[in-house]
């Protein structure tokens, strides 16, 4: 069933398409070799060319170009091994060239698609249309001072890819799902780090809606959405604003657009009117980019497991769909699990995983990148567990100890003396001490009350200190009690 | 007894390394010169005398010790269009205002480097538009030369690098950078009765000059004769990893190419230009250049550049378009001058309305509409087409011909109060040397002769990519040819 907004004529589809701005991770700027650290003092990492002094010329930075190319590979797109950089020419305070140095005509990579997951299990494609390279601008701050507008031109340069998709999304879910996935691979690749609350990705959301077998009507832009939750509020509250439109007799208006995230709903930012006229031309300062078809080979050869591979790698191993969900989700996460399941059970490496572990994770509000545990630690305790050194229960507890110490399991087993019991005789021993203290209770369960088992195995646990084997006490008591 | 500023270049070099003349003196020669003659040529917007001496001091210093760069102890001037550090540059605008760049365009900093000596800031036309030097906010250049008859007229020294030609021409320094996009350092250098070459497109690096259109424009040298040319390009000229249009290609000695001869070499004559209404002293001395090339042992080729007649109208879409963009970064936000406005937009628009003078406004007008939806494609989109074509007939010109021969200009230097009226007539000065600029390729303008009222005429020579070799073999010919020995009436 496919999904739709009720409104007074009737049900509405609504068509969404992305344009993601996701910053490059690299060390220096598209056209410059200043610095792009986040958080740096205002205009600190500036150079002459990128605060557009005279004479100043853009160089391209390889580093950028090669982000791209491996970007454009992750989302199995065409790479384009001929393209150029275009001037976008308009007069902002923060835009200190006078013009954004973007690819409009021919970007760098073209067609490709992601396969994004549907809360009902189902999957779907979404097409990407094109990815380019262009400079990020300046930062406007409006804020500090009653009449002046102060400008940090840090970001000036930085380089961003425009990442667009076709008008493939049909509701706020897809839209999420879409842009969930996309951050996903670009985190696995590497090429940027997703993180929207730092602004370094940002959505522009394109809305409309229609009845059901029409072609499409009227979009508008929603620019700048800083978070996947809010993309699909705007989405909703963008198409419900268009129904009331429609219904009401009016049209549209393509036109951009912002969402008050307060408020939950869009207003008009510009009309279609008041558009710019960019004057789009070839960057004179920039030959063409001609790649080799080698060095693209070289970079795919070279590209990691993305999230696609990884999961078929690991429903292969026998993990639950879910197990495999969460595993996967982030990098770091899977690069974890991997470090726990290497040589041992990967379903019991995934239990103790998302199991104990994530909950240590949320209970002491750790990230995967600052783990309580680590990996290495965690692959230890489950081999103490594979070998019988210590019982699931003990496990449990050591890992708590480990958490609290940071120590390995296997000091904290020797140090404790948490070795588990599987000498016979001990246990024996240990049977025949708890029997003599209860010899009541032994003469009940002779006479035939079966359920008392569990009170002696709870006992002759407590007796060892936990450290006998529950797979041998529960065999020596049978035979014991018989 | 010879004057210090008697001296070429060339010779200077050799009687500094010899120490029979010290930098020092021969700066303070050329430091005079300025100060008794630059109120009334205006080639310079700055000098920079104390600068000057402490160079100067430095390279006798070099010198004394053998060492010191190619140019050791040279004076030389500087277009002020390239960013020189700590010294103001102004792009002979008001909108710079007191701007001192932090840097040192790679062009200059290569005539450091070898010991070039830096008396200053030569005027030029605002943001090198306009081909008579009167658009400078600094007042206009005056010639050197005036006119047999009429010795009273103030001449034009041409553009835009008028003040780099009125300063070789009237001993002000002894080389200087020039700039050219569409003949600024040919029809200056024609106007004035002295050399200079553009080079290749991408030989020289454009990083640190103050751009006017990018695919366009391109440094080089104006001096007094070719072989200081050579020297001055050697120096100046080599790949630039900060500009991405400059070419990785070696730099070959120029100056010894200067003697090589034409034996044996084709010299293309494109019949295209041959225009209509031109002067038959310039015809004349075409025909002039011709029969002396011949005499050197070249063969003459009948060529055909079938696309020049769209060349100005060509340049003047596509060198405006790209002005309007590199220009919109003088918006008053971070540098130079700015005027109060109420709000960002009318703080642009005061700020580029008083910083920009006419010529400037209008071609950044033309540039502006010519790159506007609706009419990108009919104006810059076939330009760039007509500019492929133009090129198209000089690669088809080079299967016939190794170098090519024609006037540098329509006519000699005209009166400062004249042309100014019609921007049109002003722009068909360029008519014999955009074609260069538009093709990339290298061309070198040689005064040949003198006309009727004694003003200096030049030649063209115009070369193959990256063949600058055979440009100044040309053009080192038709020098000795012509024995060009006239100096001008005002000279220091």
């Amino acid at each position: 069933m496919s999904y739709t907004l009720e409104g007074k004529t009737g049900p509405w589809e609504i068509v969404v398409g992305l344009e993601v701005h996701a910053q490059v991770i690299s060390n220096s700027k598209l056209f410059s070799g200043a610095a792009t650290a986040f958080g740096a003092e205002p205009n600190s990492q500036v150079s002459f060319i990128d605060a557009g002094f005279p004479g100043m010329l853009p160089t391209i930075n390889e580093v950028c170009i090669a982000q791209a190319v491996r970007t454009g590979l992750g989302l199995k797109a065409e790479i384009n091994l001929w393209s150029r950089f275009d001037r976008k020419n308009y007069f902002y305070a923060d835009l200190p060239q006078g013009y954004q140095i973007s690819q409009f005509a021919h970007p760098i990579v073209g067609k490709g698609e992601i396969e994004v997951s549907l809360a009902d299990g189902s999957t779907k494609m979404i097409g990407i249309t094109r990815l380019h390279l262009e400079q990020d601008a300046g930062k406007s701050i409006h804020d500090q001072h009653p009449s002046k507008s102060f400008i940090d031109l840090n970001r000036s340069g930085v380089a961003l890819m425009e990442i667009v998709s076709e008008p493939d999304m049909r509701s706020p879910e897809e839209a999420g799902a879409y842009l969930t996935k996309l951050r996903q691979i670009l985190r696995y690749l590497g090429t940027c780090d997703g993180n929207m609350d730092e602004g370094s990705m940002r959505a522009d959301v394109n809305v409309s809606v229609r009845k059901a077998g029409e072609g499409f009507r009227t979009r508008c832009e929603v620019k700048n959405v800083n978070s996947i939750r809010f993309v699909m509020q705007a989405v909703e509250a963008e198409a419900l604003r268009q129904i009331e439109v429609w219904e009401a007799g009016g049209t549209v208006d393509q036109e951009t657009r912002l969402f008050d995230t307060n408020r939950g709903v869009t207003r008009s930012m510009r009309s279609k009117e008041d558009a710019h006229d960019y004057r789009y031309f070839p960057d004179p300062d920039l030959p063409p980019l001609v790649l080799e078809q080698s060095w693209v080979d070289a970079l795919k050869a070279s590209l990691p497991e993305l999230p696609d591979e990884r999961r078929a790698r690991y429903l292969a191993l026998g993990l639950t769909p879910y197990d495999v969900h969460v595993l996967t989700l982030e990098k770091e996460t899977a690069v974890f699990f991997e470090t726990v399941a290497k040589g041992r059970d990967a379903k019991l490496a995934a239990n103790w995983v998302t199991g104990d572990f994530f909950a240590a994770l949320n209970r002491l509000k750790r990230d995967i990148s600052d783990p309580p545990v680590t990996a290495e630690h965690l692959g230890e305790l489950l081999d103490l567990l594979s070998d019988n050194t210590i019982s699931g229960k003990l496990a449990k507890d050591v890992f708590e100890i480990m958490i609290e110490t940071g120590k390995s399991p296997l000091v904290l087993v020797e140090e404790r003396g948490l070795k588990q019991v599987t000498d016979t005789g001990a246990i024996e021993k240990v049977i025949a001490e708890v029997m003599a203290a209860n010899e009541g209770k032994v003469a009940e369960y002779r006479s035939g009350k079966d359920k008392l088992f569990g009170f002696f195995v709870g006992q002759t646990m407590k007796a060892s200190g936990g450290k006998a084997n529950p797979a041998m006490v529960n065999e020596l008591l049978k035979k014991m009690l018989a | 007894m010879t004057r210090l500023t008697d001296f070429t270049l060339a010779q200077a070099r050799d009687a500094l390394k010899a120490r029979s003349i010290s930098a020092r003196e021969l700066t303070q020669a050329y430091l005079d010169g300025i100060a008794a003659l630059n109120p009334r040529i205006n080639a310079y917007i700055t000098v920079t005398p104390e600068l000057a001496l402490a160079q100067a001091d430095a390279s006798d210093a070099k010198l004394a010790a053998g060492q010191g760069g190619s140019l050791e102890g040279i004076p030389l001037g500087i277009k002020d269009l390239f960013c020189t550090e700590g010294v103001r540059t102004t792009a002979a605008s008001r909108i710079l205002g007191e701007f001192t760049p932090p840097y040192e365009s790679t062009v200059s900093g290569n005539l450091k480097r070898d010991g070039g000596i830096f008396l200053g800031k030569l005027n030029l036309d605002e943001f090198a538009m306009g081909s008579s030097n009167a658009t400078s906010a600094f007042g206009p250049v005056e010639n050197p030369w005036s006119r047999a008859n009429d010795p009273a007229k103030r001449l034009v020294p041409g553009g835009s690098s008028g003040g780099s030609a009125a300063a070789i021409a009237a001993r002000l320094a002894l080389g200087t950078t020039a700039t050219d996009t569409g003949g600024s350092i040919r029809q200056p250098a024609a106007f004035c009765g002295v050399a200079g070459i553009k080079p290749t497109y991408g030989r020289c690096s454009r990083f640190g000059v103050v751009a006017f259109a990018s695919s366009l424009d391109q440094a080089g040298p104006i001096a007094r004769d070719v072989t200081d040319c050579a020297l001055m390009l050697n120096s100046m000229a080599g790949f630039d990893p900060k500009d991405s249009t400059s070419v990785d290609i070696a730099v070959p000695d120029f100056a010894a190419a200067v003697a090589r001869g034409v034996k044996g070499l084709r010299i293309g004559i494109p019949r295209e230009f041959r225009m209509d209404g031109m002067p038959a002293e310039i015809e004349a001395l075409w025909q002039q250049g011709i029969a002396w090339l011949k005499a050197e042992g070249a063969s003459i080729v009948d060529i055909s550049l079938p696309h020049t007649k769209y060349a100005l109208p060509t340049y003047y879409i596509v060198a405006p378009a790209e002005a309007s963009s590199n220009l919109a970064r003088y918006d008053g936000v971070r540098f130079g001058a700015r005027e109060k406005g109420a709000d960002l937009v009318e703080l642009y628009e005061k700020t580029r309305a008083a910083g920009f003078g006419a010529e400037v406004r209008r071609r950044i007008m033309i540039g502006t509409y010519v790159l506007s939806a609706g009419y990108y494609d009919a104006y810059y989109l076939k330009a760039q087409q007509v500019r492929a074509l133009i090129k198209r007939d000089f690669d088809l010109a080079w299967e016939k011909c190794d170098a090519i021969l024609t006037p540098a200009t329509p006519s000699a230097a005209f009166g400062l109060d004249e042309k100014h009226d019609d921007p049109v007539a002003m722009y068909l000065n360029d008519v014999f040397t955009v074609t260069a600029n538009l093709a990339g390729i290298p061309g070198m303008a040689v005064p040949a002769g003198l006309d009727a009222n004694g003003l200096p005429l030049a030649l063209q020579v115009l070369g193959k990519p990256f063949d600058e070799e055979t440009v100044f073999a040309v053009s080192g010919a038709v020098e000795r040819a012509a024995g060009f020995k006239a100096t001008p009436q005002v000279m220091a």
